[in-house]
């Protein structure tokens, strides 16, 4: 059976509990994105959570891609590297592999994610990299100015496809999965505390962590996200999920999700004797339930928001140092005079 | 033939000083196996080395074709020497393909010893021989001892149980033996060696022991061989030797270097021809705390390393052309973040995929400009396979003291030829220990050491160090993001002196023979033995010539320019067509004359010696000028 994987599963560093607060996460950086980017959001909410993992801020380290989310780290009072585009999660592969006692969290963009960086992401996940990777998907290429990005919707005008496009998306909660994430949730800009009680569960989870935010470029794709996270609508219009509750949505919290042979479908409680016991509970471990959270959206479903999937596995770099352990239990600290000298060897007089 | 008693006959000892054989086979026939157990015998009974693996781009090509040759080529001598050989004296043929292949450089007289039960009509067919050179004539140039190898061995394998197959897969061990005796060798290691590798699988050991003893007994007792020959230890320098190979030595010295620093090494790698044995041996030192790490591609390869380092490990990646070409936007971020890693360029024959198990020395001006803008980075290259060990930890050294990427340069050639090495003393190797910046007070990412322009190894865990940095422009010093013009020219400037200030530290340009003269021949890299052993003949004849060998392509050492304006003419042999030619020209204004040839193999003595007698004629120097 799958362990789910809950709060405080990383420890922080032994010793007396740090009390930090938001202000000691704010870096002496003058923030530089468009006035009411979403990114300002988020940057908020991540200097917000920082405190609640009780590691000292040396011990944080930001490392992003190139994109307008990359110039996060530079805001953030903590260690960063900003890097270049797409392959930030190589950075923290290697930053994690040598330096285990890091809490390392990549900021990255659609285009930067699932683009040009897709390979490091499919493979960061998989190998169940100890890192929180925080993608922000405004569904456009923000820093270079508006064109279409992998997540941008088939037939979008924009500066790179006056026409329209003609590629279709990707989801990348369904690519997170297919590469074996064992942490993946979805958030979104504007819903600040669900966002912070995300970034939180990312935080405390151990293991490769992905967590999309839908964020808003009102520069160059406004309101992209706007149909269904509109305070007015967003009740009706996105299901919040949690780990063992029925997957139930609305104002009213009158609708949920059913299963109808193995396809999802909305249903009103109340209607046609439909009550909270027919509806899909959630759960975190369950890899099919998983994938239909994945793959349903707006406008034929709500919009699922919350921890899709968290398992626990051991990480990348737990295996790794326990290997090199295991090596010098069984052969002894390596002696590189025993080394130098291994196999033939003959002597001159 | 064999009857299996001692023969009377009078078999006479010759004397030589170095001999030089050439094993070819179908790629399954174990032809590297029985090169790699030939070198280890010879190197244990104190020959001097050199080897040169060829191997064939197809691992499991059809058997019997021409593109499934595979070759090992080995000199052993009682001198000192510097290359595998131009040619060899011996060529072991174990089927058609292999002679075809090979024939053309054997030289006329040299001897050739065949499997003539290889030679069916149809493996003669698969090569396109129309008859059978073995008997009809075309061979009369060659010394050819005909052994019908497979027969014979399957007769000393009979009664064991094994299958045909695996009875056929023993016959590079009666050539072996053969030879062993021919240049009487002790059987010993290798027999050592079989015990155990087939540990495990009694029969098949005994299979192994059986062919090897049965092709030794056949020299003993075939009456076709008239003469033996004992190639008698050289005169190497005292101390403790083992044969290693240029990837091994590569491997090692970055182990060695590690420790030399007291950090972990951490190796990100993704598998390329000829630099995954460096990952194979690597992968293997987990009690030495070696993590290493397969990445998914090139990229993330240098991009784990420079994370590795930026977290205070000594980040190292590895690969081919190919592979360095998908490196270079991150090889790029590692000279503006100042971050100490080691790039290691074992290069082959390209473009593009070029011939993947080949050597070639094409790389040089990739890795000195191969970026976008102006990227500076340190880059060596060692001369041989032992030099592979000195310069991983010089690498380490330089990359640590100036906070410096740095790219190492090694081929395909030294990558996997071998040479007797002598193991250094650890008490002889330099201490690495650089200090992590931890004092908070007056700490500035970019502030730099007055002596080597290195900026501060702040590593993510350090209090009061929390600072960012990345591929966007820093300000001078103070590290935050920064436009302005004139701080970009400087940084830019100061990122270039920096790696200039590394010329400090390394040593001149050393001359081989007269400091001044009529010809300088110029190398880099694994061309360094048939160079020395063409200016060595030359010098012999009496000829006003040097050599001078870089170790260091960036920064230059700096006599450099001193040293080629004290020749008439400067050479530069290249396995390229005239990288370094174009680099002094551009740096000295001095009229370099380059010698070039890619053919994916080594430089011929020969050649060099007949190119630099061409260079001497023509600024008309008589022959044996400087002894007159
Ligand atoms: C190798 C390389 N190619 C292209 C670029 C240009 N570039 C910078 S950011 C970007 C796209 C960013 O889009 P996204 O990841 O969605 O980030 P956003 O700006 O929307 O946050 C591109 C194409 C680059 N910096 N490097
Ligand atoms: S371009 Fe868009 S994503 Fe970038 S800062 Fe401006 S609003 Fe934000
Ligand atoms: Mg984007």
């Amino acid at each position: 059976m799958t362990q789910r994987d809950g709060h405080g599963a990383v420890a922080p560093p032994a010793g007396e509990p740090i009390q930090l607060g938001r202000k000691d996460f704010v870096s002496d950086q003058e923030v530089r994105w468009c006035p009411g980017c979403g990114d300002y959001s988020i940057l908020a909410q991540t200097q917000r959570v920082m405190p609640d993992f009780g590691y000292p801020r040396e011990n944080i380290v930001f490392i992003s891609g190139i994109g307008c989310s990359g110039r996060l780290p530079y805001y953030m009072n903590t260690y960063g590297f900003h890097s270049i585009h797409g392959r930030a999660p190589t950075l923290a592969a290697g930053l994690k592999a040598a330096r285990p006692d890091l809490m390392v969290w990549v900021i990255t963009g659609d285009g930067d994610a699932l683009s040009i960086g897709g390979n490091h992401l499919l493979h960061t996940l998989r190998r169940n990299v100890d890192v929180r990777i925080v993608m922000f998907n405004n569904r456009i290429y923000g820093l270079t100015k508006g064109q279409a990005s992998p997540t941008s919707e088939m037939g979008k005008v924009t500066k790179s496809s006056p026409f329209g496009t003609v590629d279709y998306p990707v989801s990348p909660l369904a690519v997170a999965l297919a590469a074996e994430a064992t942490f993946i949730a979805r958030s979104v800009d504007t819903f600040t505390d669900h966002l912070k009680g995300t970034l939180d569960r990312a935080g405390h989870h151990r293991g490769s962590a992905f967590v999309e935010v839908l964020q808003n470029c009102n520069i160059f794709n406004d309101g992209a996200h706007r149909e269904f996270t509109d305070r007015e609508v967003r009740e009706d219009r996105t299901l919040t999920l949690e780990h063992g509750a029925p997957m139930i949505f609305g104002k009213e919290r009158d609708r949920g999700i059913r299963l109808n042979g193995h396809q999802p479908e909305v249903v009103t409680l109340g209607q046609d004797g439909i009550t909270e016991a027919d509806l899909l509970v959630h759960d975190e471990t369950d890899p099919l339930i998983a994938f239909m959270l994945s793959r349903i959206y707006w406008p034929e479903f709500p919009v699922p928001v919350g921890v899709i999937r968290s398992i626990a596995r051991p990480t990348h770099d737990q295996m790794l140092n326990d290997q090199i352990a295991g090596a010098i239990a069984a052969r002894g600290r390596g002696d590189l005079k025993r080394l130098l000298n291994a196999g033939e060897t003959w002597t001159v007089e | 033939m064999s009857t299996g008693t001692k023969t009377e006959r009078a078999v006479q000892t010759r004397e030589l000083e170095r001999v030089t054989i050439r094993f070819a086979g179908d790629s399954g026939d174990g032809m590297q196996l029985t090169g790699t157990q030939f070198t280890r015998t010879a190197a244990a009974f104190g020959n001097d080395i050199s080897t040169f693996p060829d191997f064939p781009a197809e691992i499991r090509a059809p058997a019997g074709s021409l593109p499934g040759v595979s070759g090992f080529q080995l000199s052993f001598s009682s001198s000192d020497i510097h290359t595998p050989g131009d040619a060899p004296d011996v060529l072991v043929a174990m089927n058609p393909a292999a002679l075809k292949a090979n024939l053309g450089e054997l030289p006329p007289g040299g001897a050739l010893i065949v499997n003539t039960d290889a030679f069916t009509t149809q493996n003669l067919a698969k090569v396109g021989y129309k008859s059978n050179p073995l008997t009809d004539g075309s061979l009369s140039q060659w010394t050819v001892f005909n052994v019908p190898i497979s027969t014979l061995n399957s007769g000393a394998l009979e009664g064991l149980g094994l299958t045909n197959k695996q009875v056929d897969l023993t016959k590079n061990f009666f050539a072996l033996g053969l030879m062993f005796w021919l240049y009487e060798r002790d059987m010993g290691p290798t027999l050592a060696w079989i015990e155990a590798k087939f540990a495990k699988r009694a029969e098949i050991a005994e299979g192994n022991r059986r062919a090897l003893r049965a092709g030794y007994n056949f020299g003993e007792t075939t009456e076709i061989f008239h003469e033996r020959y004992i190639v008698p230890p050289a005169h190497l320098p005292p101390g403790t030797y083992r044969n290693i190979t240029g990837n091994e030595a590569t491997a090692l010295g970055f182990v060695a270097a590690a420790q030399l620093a007291g950090r972990d090494l951490f190796y990100g790698s993704y598998p390329i021809t000829p630099a995954s044995d460096i990952l194979h041996q690597l992968a293997g030192y987990k009690n030495f705390g070696v993590k290493t790490f397969q990445a998914e591609d090139e990229i993330a390869a240098v991009g784990a390393a420079i994370g590795a380092a930026y977290g205070g490990a000594i980040g190292l990646t590895a690969s081919s052309g190919p592979g360095i070409a998908l490196k270079s936007e991150a090889m790029g971020l590692a000279v503006m973040v100042e971050l100490p890693v080691v790039i290691v360029d074992v290069q082959r024959a390209g473009p593009s995929t070029g011939m993947p198990t080949k050597t070639e020395q094409g790389d040089l001006l990739q890795v000195l400009f191969g970026r976008n803008g102006e990227s500076p980075l340190v880059v060596l290259a060692p001369a041989t396979p032992g030099e592979c060990f000195d310069y991983a930890i010089e690498a380490v050294r330089i990359a640590t003291t100036y906070m410096t990427p740095v790219v190492y340069l090694s081929d395909a050639f030294l990558a996997n030829g071998a040479e007797p090495w002598r193991i250094p003393a650890l008490d002889g190797l330099p201490d690495l220990t650089v200090p992590n910046r931890t004092e908070p007070d007056g700490f500035f990412p970019y502030a730099r050491d007055p002596k080597t322009l290195a900026r501060p190894w702040a590593v993510p865990g350090t209090p009061g160090l929390e600072h960012r940095v990345g591929g966007l422009e820093k300000a001078d010093i103070g590290g935050n993001v920064s436009y302005d013009p004139e701080n970009h020219h400087r940084m830019t400037e100061l990122r270039q002196a920096k790696v200039d200030r590394v010329a400090d530290g390394i040593p001149p340009l050393e001359v081989h023979g007269p400091a001044k003269g009529d010809l300088l021949v110029l190398g880099w890299g694994s061309t360094y033995g048939a160079i020395r052993s063409a200016v060595e003949r030359l010098q012999a004849d009496g000829e006003s010539v040097a050599h001078a060998h870089l170790r260091y392509l960036n920064p230059l050492p700096a006599n450099t320019g001193d040293v080629l304006r004290s020749f008439r003419r400067v050479l530069v042999p290249e396995l390229n067509l005239g990288q370094l030619q174009l680099l002094i020209r551009g740096r000295y204004l001095v009229d370099a004359i380059g010698y070039h040839r890619v053919r994916g193999k080594p430089f011929r003595i020969s050649e060099l010696e007949a190119e630099a007698r061409r260079q001497l004629a023509e600024l008309g120097v008589p022959a044996g000028s400087a002894t007159r």
